[in-house]
């Protein structure tokens, strides 16, 4: 009976397969059917409100009712002669420049020394390094804000005892301090992010070129800096326009570790800026203008970079 | 002179030369994960003590037994279960779509020839310049103005809709490089181009696929800014702003934030250890491998 049934199922399923097989749009039917409803979303989520923070950034506007009141580039003037942000444009370009100058470097380090070769354990180094990359930015900053804790943190104890004198630190209420301890943090969170892709860039280095140099006589650092990084070049490339872009973009760990910008305002970045003065407060148009100039900062670096430095990669 | 001048070590110096070099590595691989591990391994075992033994010394085994209700506390909580619901709710559903949506479209933009293609795909990729993270202002106001707010698609369509550019990218590469003569021989016997796409294409794609709605489960479990905006009814709220949440109500109560912390890690180290093939193949589009 179950064989009969079982039978039953089978058929029904070629009919099912044979139907989905067969069924025929056209071309235009299945370009409609595949394409429009990603393409309506994208349109709808992604496009469309760009288009449209541009205009609401020349309007007073609190978000409600229609926009009426037009005041023309004052909401660009406000925030050129708003001292907190232009702390938070060099806070933003500070964290950029340290992550090209400390967290690809390290990143790299690290790729040289797990991603191949035959170092033993190397998989579970390589395992443990990316680990704080699938925690969420969240637990990332609760996490360490116990570590960064003023009184007992692990921070303060950690160095107290591998320093004799040491004095406790406020590492995150000090103005002079925080932005390197919340740099500290993103690059504990992200650099595990880019030993991933100099991993896989490494992968197509050619082992006998240097081989073939180190015959010639080339000792270890000019095969790396000869052979090695040169045939790594499209993917270094590729990381410093991820890292630039993505030091723009840090919202949720940095506004948890500074508590919203504290001390005072000093410790925005562009989005935690935008966050506490245009959300918070209701003053939508002011906060559009900040988005107009974060998208023009990240659309001109974009093309740029790939005019001038991206180009000769996809030159095929 | 007859001898070479080029210097050639003595076996033994290569030798002791080579074991300098390896102990260094270990010394600095030792040393950088002994940076990455001691805050989560802190975080774990301050949930299993108390928050007296916590302040003291923030790194240490338990001395006055486990305090196991740390999480018991937590566990048995409805609240906390609330917002797993929403989490797993939230992100089911946007790499389901992502998936189903990314695939279909790098279908037709890899294996359909028509007028206005190059176009619509190079708009798509416009969308990689503008993170979700820069956009997030204008995006709460469309999703104001289409009425979703306090809605769980409020959160859902807009992180679908920022994945797509990526992934479709990344599909596409990999439908293109899909022999056409295989297509050819579908059709040939009777395949429709959507039977050919569900039947022949998906299925060896599937490798890229799991990278993406890996991807994709990894960017909705961790997902905040929107949700935060979005989401004012705090029955709905997922686990990362329940954390905060949590955080707001509990900061001196460190034991049980530790715990709190932990019961989101584990199940995060469990998923990485369990897809970590396909996050790295997603991340470097199958590049990397052993």
């Amino acid at each position: 009976m179950s064989a009969t049934r079982a039978q039953a199922q089978t058929v029904a399923r070629q009919r099912d397969e044979t139907h989905v097989r067969r069924l025929n749009l056209g071309k235009w039917g299945t370009i409609g059917l595949f394409l429009l409803p990603g393409m309506l979303l994208f349109i709808l989520f992604v496009l469309v409100p760009i288009v449209k923070a541009a205009q609401y950034s020349l309007y007073d506007w609190n978000g409600f009712g229609p926009l009426t009141d037009f005041v023309k580039w004052d909401n660009y003037q406000r925030l050129y002669d708003h001292k907190p942000f232009r702390s938070a444009i060099n806070h933003s370009f500070f964290i950029m420049l340290l992550s090209l100058s400390v967290q690809l470097p390290l990143a790299m380090m690290l790729a040289l020394l797990v991603g191949r070769g035959k170092l033993r354990g190397r998989k579970i180094f390589r395992m443990i390094l990316f680990v704080p990359f699938v925690f969420s930015e969240i637990i990332t900053a609760i996490i360490w804000m116990y570590v960064f804790h003023p009184g007992e943190g692990l921070a303060n104890v950690a160095f107290g005892t591998l320093i004799p004198g040491f004095e406790s630190q406020t590492w995150l209420g000090d103005r002079d301090l925080v932005m390197y301890s919340l740099f500290a943090v993103l690059t504990w969170k992200y650099f595990g992010f880019y030993m991933i892709l100099y991993m896989a860039g490494l992968q197509g280095v050619s082992k006998e070129l240097e081989e073939a140099a180190r015959v010639d006589g080339a000792n270890e650092l000019q095969v790396l800096r000869y052979i090695t990084l040169p045939l790594l070049g499209s993917t270094i490339r590729l990381t410093i326009y991820l890292s630039v872009l993505g030091s723009f973009q840090q919202f949720a760990i940095a506004w948890i570790l500074t508590r919203g910008g504290s001390p005072a305002n000093s410790s925005h970045l562009i989005s935690t800026y935008l966050y506490r003065f245009g959300i918070k407060t209701f003053r939508l148009g002011y906060g559009s203008s900040v988005a107009v100039v974060l998208f023009s900062i990240s659309l001109l670096f974009s093309l740029g970079y790939q005019r001038i430095v991206l180009r000769r990669d996809y030159a095929d | 002179m007859m001898r070479s001048s080029t210097y050639i070590p003595s076996p033994t110096t290569l030798k002791i030369r080579r074991g300098l070099s390896v102990a260094l590595k270990y010394t600095i691989l030792i040393l950088v994960c002994t940076i990455v591990v001691s805050p989560i391994l802190t975080a774990i075992l301050g949930g299993l003590r108390t928050t007296g033994e916590f302040i003291a010394r923030p790194f240490g085994l338990p001395t006055k037994g486990i305090q196991w209700e740390n999480y018991t506390n937590i566990l048995e909580d409805n609240i906390f279960w609330r917002s797993v619901r929403n989490s797993l709710y939230i992100t089911l559903a946007s790499a389901t779509f992502t998936v189903i949506l990314s695939s279909t479209m790098a279908f037709v933009f890899s294996r359909i020839q028509f007028k206005g293609r190059e176009l619509l795909f190079n708009i798509l990729s416009l969308g990689l310049l503008f993170p979700l993270g820069i956009a997030i202002l204008p995006i709460f106001l469309q999703i104001r103005a289409l009425n979703l707010t306090d809605s769980y698609w409020g959160v859902i369509l807009p992180l679908v809709a920022f994945s797509l550019p990526g992934s479709t990218i990344i599909l596409r590469t990999f439908f293109k490089a899909i022999p056409p003569e295989l297509e050819d021989a579908s059709y040939i016997d009777g395949c429709t181009r959507i039977g050919f796409f569900v039947y022949i294409l998906l299925p060896l794609a599937r490798p890229a696929i799991t990278a993406i709605a890996t991807l994709q489960v990894i960017a909705g479990w961790n997902e905040y800014f929107l949700s935060l905006l979005v989401l004012t009814d705090s029955k709905k709220w997922p686990l990362t702003l329940g954390l905060m949440q949590f955080q707001g109500d509990h900061a001196t109560d460190w034991a049980r934030m530790m715990a709190f912390v932990t019961i989101l890690i584990i199940p995060a180290v469990i998923f990485y250890l369990f897809a970590e093939k396909y996050i790295v193949t997603g991340l470097t589009g199958g590049e990397l491998k052993g």
